[in-house]
């Protein structure tokens, strides 16, 4: 079997959008995706376009703006609102002089309700051209709506062309359409938890996604998986007996709790991640839980732990 | 009796908040059980329930089911008149109730109901929901048929986004740009008229013109029932600010989910409310003092440096008791910062928080609601 090495897995698309149902983890992901990209010498961009996440707090820095900045070498962070996007592509074409006014008498809030998924677009748009900027970045990683917004957010491109016939968001729309078909431009990293709700969640999206718009699918990241160490049966007596070693009574109680419910959780998480590969023919990225807060050093942690699954891919 | 039993006893409406993911439908399936067993008549209204809960609750193929009392209460031990019925929010569905209970006339139905810009309207996903599960609580309050509300709220990013969501609509109903447009053009107006239509056309060719004529269709369709529209905007914000109504904050134990919470409690009282009690939910159970993890640890080095007997058996029974003392001191370690944060965050919010455990199996059976609802009510 030939394997995936990380530096082709990192660069087999320009764009990666990473999505998932709300707190499964989707914003860890990100972060974690775009630093063991950037490990590998790419150049990263991430952006966040869903307002505040805590994306800032696992990079380590302050709340992210439309500016971009620095959270480590090669790797830059900026946030993205729709209607700073659609102020900055109305200006490039001329038609300033009703931008400003869009905003600011709240038409543009009649005109994206008339126009479902207007916002997507032109957040999508502007993703589109920071792709293909004469110097962007190599790797452009995106911080997607919550599942079912995630859905929304990326077939409204095709419902746009449908809705609205002529003009430069239709131009917009058209681009869009054609980046989120072309796999190696742009693909989807879905993010889900070893639990029933999440499972059936990132299925249906799955599909969705592939049906409605095209789009390439890469692995399925599993978040919080509880780590293998965490197991072992729930007889401390019988091991200290046979180690002939004493056991405090209060110990006993306390490890065979423990024992039990890990033991407990791991087993239901293991046959949701069998559920899911059942139900979702992809290949699966297992995340471990974390025993600390989310932040630059877990981050870290996550990345080594999804570099070393990388490797066991099967190469295309 | 516990802050949550007491809310359940005395208030009317429990609104649940909190970000996607925390268990918010869950919880509020458990408190609205819990509130039957103290014998009222409780509604609990749910959004996007996972399928098992909603086959759970009776609602597989409907949009409201009242649930056997010999499933909710197999003990019988709840008062005679307590009920407990399960209601599932369509949006769209309620949403052209609306719209036909404020037209005029059918024809102005009619015109709004086929509006392509009003299909959009009501079938967007961000906004609509939210209004319309507000919506919901109103008709619930009007029919008396109820002592207590409880309300699951949409899984938005933000957990206030249900709250500002009637504003929401009304300032788009309000919209001044196409509301001039409709008034009759004469004197100083004219002027405005005039620039107004420039701006239009120029809007016109930014997203289509037949877009613009779908707006302005809707508006010219919609005019004179903004009113009405107001008027039961005005009347959920009220039912929310008055006494009898409670917030119910859900928060996991981790800290992007408590800090949005915190940022919730915050902002929840720029529109005059409070959040009268904090839930935490699915809180890793404390096995073990939070101050062990160093003495664990100790005791599986301990057994680890043991020298190797002749018996490899015993060595290896020591080493997996080794490991279970690294993996209670693991969990000792993560239960204790849980807490921490949960602690830090409660203070600030003025509170104390309600720990749910996070339990050793799933909820999805009326069973494991109530188990869930004796860590609620304590």
């Amino acid at each position: 079997m030939r394997v995936m090495e990380l530096a082709q897995f990192c660069a087999s698309s320009r764009i990666v959008i990473v999505a998932g149902k709300g707190g499964v983890g989707k914003t860890t992901v990100v972060a974690t995706l775009a630093t063991m990209a950037a490990r590998t010498g790419l150049s990263v961009l991430v952006v966040e376009v869903e307002g505040k996440s805590g994306l800032s707090a696992a990079l380590g820095l302050p709340p992210l703006t439309y500016e971009e900045v620095e959270a480590r070498p090669r790797l830059r962070v900026r946030a993205l609102s729709a209607d700073d996007a659609l102020l900055e592509y109305l200006d490039q074409r001329g038609l300033h002089r009703i931008s400003g006014r869009l905003v600011r008498s709240g038409t543009l809030d009649v005109v994206a309700t008339a126009v479902p998924g207007m916002r997507d677009i032109l957040l999508l748009g502007k993703v589109k051209q920071l792709e293909q900027a004469a110097a962007g970045p190599d790797l452009i990683v995106v911080d997607a709506p919550a599942a079912g917004h995630a859905i929304t957010f990326l077939t409204s491109a095709r419902g746009l062309q449908d809705a609205v016939r002529v003009g430069p968001v239709r131009h917009q729309a058209d681009e869009v359409v054609a980046l989120l078909a072309d796999p190696a431009r742009c693909q989807v990293l879905l993010v889900t938890l070893p639990e029933e709700t999440p499972v059936n969640e990132v299925a249906e999206t799955a599909f969705a996604l592939e049906d409605r718009v095209g789009i390439a699918l890469g692995p399925v990241v599993v978040n919080q998986c509880l780590p293998a160490r965490w197991s072992g049966s729930p007889h401390a007596v019988a091991d200290a007996t046979r180690a002939r070693c004493d056991l405090d009574a209060d110990d006993a109680v306390a490890l065979d709790r423990a024992t039990a419910f890990v033991g407990a959780r791991r087993a239901i998480q293991l046959e949701q991640i069998r559920r899911l590969a059942t139900r979702l023919p992809l290949p699966q990225i297992h995340l471990p839980f974390l025993d600390e807060e989310i932040g630059p050093t877990g981050i870290d942690h996550l990345a080594d732990a999804f570099a070393a699954q990388v490797a066991t891919l099967r190469a295309p | 009796m516990s802050a949550l039993a007491d809310l359940l006893d005395h208030r009317h409406v429990l609104v649940c908040c909190g970000t996607g993911g925390v268990g918010k439908t869950t919880t509020a399936a458990a408190l609205a059980l819990a509130g039957a067993q103290q014998g009222r008549r409780v509604a609990v209204i749910t959004i996007d329930p996972a399928r098992r809960l909603a086959d759970t609750l009776g609602l597989a193929g409907h949009t409201d089911a009242e649930v056997d009392r010999d499933r909710w209460d197999p003990e019988g031990r709840a008062p005679g008149r307590a009920r407990l019925t399960a209601m599932m929010l369509d949006p769209s569905e309620t949403f052209d109730g609306l719209v036909a209970r404020y037209a005029r006339n059918e024809e102005q139905r009619d015109r709004i109901l086929g509006n392509r810009f009003y299909r959009n309207l009501a079938g967007a996903l961000s906004g609509t929901q939210e209004y319309m599960a507000m919506e919901r609580l109103h008709e619930l309050h009007e029919t008396g048929a109820y002592d207590l509300i409880v309300v699951d709220t949409p899984p938005t990013r933000h957990a206030l986004d249900f709250l500002d969501a009637p504003q929401r609509l009304i300032r788009l109903l309000d919209n001044r740009v196409f509301r001039l447009m409709m008034a009759p053009a004469r004197g100083a107006l004219r002027v405005a008229g005039t620039a107004l239509h420039l701006f239009v056309r120029q809007l016109g060719r930014v997203v289509g013109t037949g877009v613009v004529d779908d707006i302005v269709s809707f508006f010219r369709a919609f005019d004179g029932m903004e009113e009405g529209f107001r008027a039961r905007a005005d009347a959920v914000r009220t039912l929310l600010a008055a006494p009898d109504t409670a917030f119910v904050l859900v928060t996991s134990p981790r800290r992007d989910s408590i800090d949005e919470a915190r940022h919730f409690a915050e902002r929840i009282t720029d529109h005059g409310l409070t959040v009268d009690a904090l839930v935490a939910n699915r809180v890793l159970p404390a096995f073990a003092e939070a101050d062990a993890a160093a003495d664990l640890r100790a005791r599986a080095t301990a057994l680890r440096d043991r020298p190797a007997t002749d018996d490899p058996d015993a060595d290896a029974a020591g080493r997996r008791l080794a490991d279970r003392y690294d993996t209670l001191a693991d969990l000792a370690v993560v239960a204790a910062r849980e807490r921490a944060v949960l602690t830090e965050a409660a203070t600030a919010m003025g509170t104390r928080p309600v720990y749910v455990p996070y339990l050793d199996h799933d909820v999805h059976d009326l069973g494991a609601l109530r188990e869930i609802g004796r860590h609620l009510v304590g």
